[in-house]
């Protein structure tokens, strides 16, 4: 009834957080999409779906559902002892649903002399059991103890690794349990001994020898009639569905740790709160599979297909922001992007996570299906945005296939939309409203925000051989390309040099010159003075960087 | 020859035929690759914080050191980058000790032996002297290509050691030896607008165009770049200037691999739509035909004139 009541629950969380997900997929929009109704957001996405599938690429979709679904292809290629413990997890567990949680559903139906106790099926429950748990050990190793990967854990991936274990190791203790107690054995000789009483003391010896249950009273000496009889019992009423429990070897190693303390737990019947823990665990991790990283079993499948059946075509706009909302929601959080990205180096020096695509993912589901972000964490993704630069190695080693190249374009239209457009565009505002600011002061004063990096900007000696020539304003092709070039870059090089010389700094930041330097190096290599302009306009915009924010960066 | 490939950020997903190119004609002319898990150049960083920049550069060159290896990149600005970050690197003290310690979080050492080749000097290194007509198994025959050769490699020229900055020789003696004759045009050393691309579209597609307006006047019959930066404003400026008198933008390992014997689809060159990066495929295997040699015809009537004259 309870068991019953309890798994009813779970099944409406689990249906009804599945519905949930779906309609917000449909809903969740990341950067500027066209506007539409869910309704029509739905038939959209209906409609790619059979055109899709049922297209000439309906063999890379059925072949993407072997290779990278069923045998998951592209674990294998990105790490072959990852793809090795995920296998183990993914089929492991499977079998275990298929053969055990189901049994009255699929497995009895197939073989009709079916027992959970009885062999082949004891020992193959054992031996999925045993995959889970080394396949769970390899995860826990690399989530807890590889350094890229340790900082990006989160409370979900815990909860994952927790709920398998604990139905995991529940499970195991639970058999461990039952096979030594004698209130159970009792149990079960009530539903299906037939013998006399005199012949039970031959059952008890065989099963308290063999079967390793621990009886409160000695037994003592059977004689041999007794004996015999017993057996005959034994085989007739216990033996086909019982296997000996030595071929449960990771229960029965469970079995013989409790040994000492077999007396107890029988008299407690200890094995039924694990009985409890083992499913309620079951019925929790089933309620929460929508709401947790675990409902990748689902969306992952769909996105590596969508993947395969898109990949030469692309998607409608009109199905791009669900595509991109299921994509966010199928993310494994596995770090893979997070390991091999190209600028993942700067976190050690700009502590924001947001770097780290994996957790930039993270902070774009938030933004696009969870409510949003607040303004500090709007600014500190704006940052990690901008330094993505689109090397696509994200992208190419996603084991879910996510394109995660579009979700990053994608992404810099949704800041933008928040008012977080490109970073330096925000830096350059930030640089100019200080210099404003210099300027109502009525007075500029001298000095800026301080030594950065070459030091060149802050050394009035590093102007000093300047004899304002103004090379470096003729040799510059963004001067040249304006007609009224003071209008535009409000400072030319030469003067920018000749302020700086004078110990004023946060002026020129403010100027469109320094924002709208090519980095040519025309003028540093046409002064005759040798002063560093084009080094020197960097500064200033590493400047202007750590001045408006910019995590990190002191040297 | 023996390589650490730095490839950069932008040319597995926007220029990918550029790497391809580059391992197909690296391989055709016996220099061996490397492939190791680079992080990005460092350049991009450069605008937000310069210790940042410096310390992505060397790592880089540190995890080639640990292979005993040379950079080799097809790329002028990490190319670029990694001159500037070798020379502020050795010219200050505290700047390589800020970038020390970056590396020591990783238990990284950079000790300043990995050196940086672009593919152009590589090249250049490869064959010196004539050994370069001796490679070229199937030169070009009036062949005129307008090089844009590159700020980040070219300036600061004490820094990048690339080429001489006002009068560059390299591409005139790296191509010379395969019959590419490198035009003199007035944009040659300009900016390809690269480094305003996401920063301000509208004034780097202005700079895009104008060097295509210049290379096209030069009289070349294709743009050459050695850049993936300029690669990409050069295609997109041709996208937006169809009727350009150009059959294109090549990359230094097309033409270059075309010379010594490369198939053009295995270089990424095809003339499917939509398969190349706008090359115009046969206009340039026409330049590949051995034309007919007047000379001789010329030279009797010279004498007979001279005769008749006599």
């Amino acid at each position: 009834m309870f068991f019953n009541v309890s798994l009813t629950i779970a099944l409406i969380i689990c249906v009804a957080g599945i519905i949930q997900r779906v309609l917000r997929w449909h809903q969740a929009e990341l950067g500027s999409g066209p506007e539409m109704a869910l309704g029509e957001r739905i038939a959209a996405s209906a409609d790619g779906f059979f055109r899709g599938f049922f297209s000439h690429r309906m063999g890379a979709i059925l072949g993407a559902l072997v290779m990278d679904v069923l045998l998951q292809r592209r674990i294998y290629q990105v790490d072959k002892r990852r793809w090795l413990a995920h296998m183990l997890i993914d089929w492991g567990f499977t079998l275990l649903l298929v053969m055990h949680a189901l049994d009255k559903f699929i497995t009895l139906p197939l073989f009709p002399d079916y027992a959970a106790t009885a062999n082949p099926f004891l020992f193959l429950r054992n031996l999925f059991g045993l995959m889970v748990m080394v396949g769970v050990c390899l995860a826990m190793y690399r989530r807890f103890f590889e350094p890229k990967i340790k900082l990006t854990t989160t409370r979900m991936d815990v909860y994952a690794i927790a709920l398998m274990v604990v139905i995991m190791l529940s499970g195991f203790i639970l058999e461990g349990m039952k096979f030594i107690s004698e209130s159970k054995f009792d149990e079960m000789i009530e539903m299906y001994y037939d013998g006399d009483d005199e012949e039970l003391p031959g059952v008890k010896k065989i099963w308290a020898e063999k079967y390793g249950v621990v009886f409160a009273e000695a037994i003592g000496e059977v004689d041999e009639e007794v004996m015999e009889a017993g057996l005959e019992q034994h085989e007739t009423a216990c033996l086909p569905c019982h296997a000996a429990p030595q071929s449960a070897f990771i229960s029965q190693f469970f079995a013989d740790l409790f040994r000492p303390a077999a007396i107890g737990i029988s008299e407690d019947r200890t094995y039924d709160l694990f009985w409890y823990i083992h499913w309620l665990a079951c019925f929790i991790a089933l309620a929460y599979l929508p709401f947790s990283k675990m409902f990748h079993l689902i969306t992952s499948p769909l996105v590596m297909m969508i993947r395969a059946g898109t990949e030469q075509d692309g998607v409608t706009e009109a199905v791009k922001p669900t595509k991109q909302a299921l994509e966010m929601e199928a993310c494994t959080h596995c770090g893979t992007c997070t390991e091999h990205c190209s600028v993942g180096q700067y976190y050690a020096r700009h502590p924001n996570l947001t770097i780290l695509p994996s957790e930039k993912l993270a902070a774009a589901k938030e933004l696009a299906l969870q409510g949003g972000l607040y303004t500090s964490q709007l600014k500190t993704l704006q940052e990690g945005a901008a330094i993505c630069t689109r090397c696509y190695r994200c992208t190419t080693l996603c084991p879910v296939g996510i394109d995660l190249q579009e979700m990053w374009a994608s992404l810099d239209k949704g800041l933008a939309g928040e008012g977080f457009p490109a970073l330096t565009e925000s830096i350059a505002r930030a640089a100019d409203a200080a210099a404003e600011e210099s300027r109502a002061a009525e007075a500029i004063i001298p000095g800026g925000n301080g030594k950065s990096g070459l030091g060149l900007s802050t050394e009035t000696s590093s102007f000093a051989h300047c004899y304002s020539c103004q090379t470096c304003t003729n040799s510059c092709p963004v001067v040249a390309s304006f007609d009224d070039p003071k209008a535009e870059l409000d400072l030319l090089p030469h003067q920018i040099m000749q302020l700086l010389g004078l110990g004023h700094q946060t002026e020129p930041q403010g100027s469109g010159m320094v924002w709208n330097c090519l980095t040519c190096y025309h003028c540093q290599e046409a002064c005759p003075q040798g002063v560093k302009v084009a080094d020197v306009l960097y500064e200033l915009r590493n400047m202007s960087a750590r001045a408006a924010g910019m995590s990190g960066g002191e040297s | 020859m023996k390589y650490a490939l730095f490839l950069g950020c932008k040319i597995p997903y926007y220029v990918p035929y550029y790497e391809k190119a580059t391992r197909v004609m690296a391989a055709r002319a016996g220099i061996e690759l490397v492939d190791i898990e680079f992080n990005c150049c460092g350049y991009p960083m450069k605008h937000l914080d310069l210790v940042s920049a410096l310390a992505s550069a060397a790592r880089n060159l540190a995890l080639a050191e640990q292979e005993g290896l040379n950079l080799m990149t097809p790329c002028k600005c990490c190319f670029g980058s990694f001159k500037a970050a070798i020379h502020h690197l050795e010219s200050s003290p505290e700047l390589r000790s800020a970038v020390a310690a970056e590396l020591a979080k990783e238990g990284l050492y950079y000790k300043g032996e990995a050196q940086v080749d672009h593919l152009s000097t590589a090249l250049d290194k490869l064959y010196p002297g004539g050994k370069l007509q001796e490679a070229a198994l199937k030169p070009f025959y009036n062949l005129e290509v307008a090089v844009l050769h590159g700020c980040h490699a070219m300036r600061p020229s004490s820094v990048t050691g690339f080429d001489d900055p006002l009068n560059p020789t390299l591409y005139k003696r790296l191509l010379g030896g395969i019959g590419v004759k490198v035009t003199d045009w007035p944009g040659q050393l300009e900016c390809c607008g690269g480094p305003l691309m996401d920063k301000n579209p509208e004034l780097s597609a202005r700079f895009a165009d104008q060097r295509l307006a210049e290379a096209e006047t030069s009289g070349a019959a294709f743009m050459m770049v050695g850049c993936t930066y300029t690669q990409m404003q050069m295609t997109a400026a041709l996208e937006r200037q169809p009727e350009a008198n150009l059959g294109g933008s090549i990359v230094l390992p097309q033409l270059f691999g075309l010379a010594i014997g490369c198939a053009p689809l295995e270089l990424g060159l095809s003339d499917e739509p939509g398969d190349n990066n706008g090359v115009d495929l046969k206009r340039l295997l026409k330049f590949m035909e051995k034309p007919p040699e007047p000379v001789k015809k010329k030279k009797p009537k010279a004498k007979a004139k001279k005769k008749a004259a006599a």
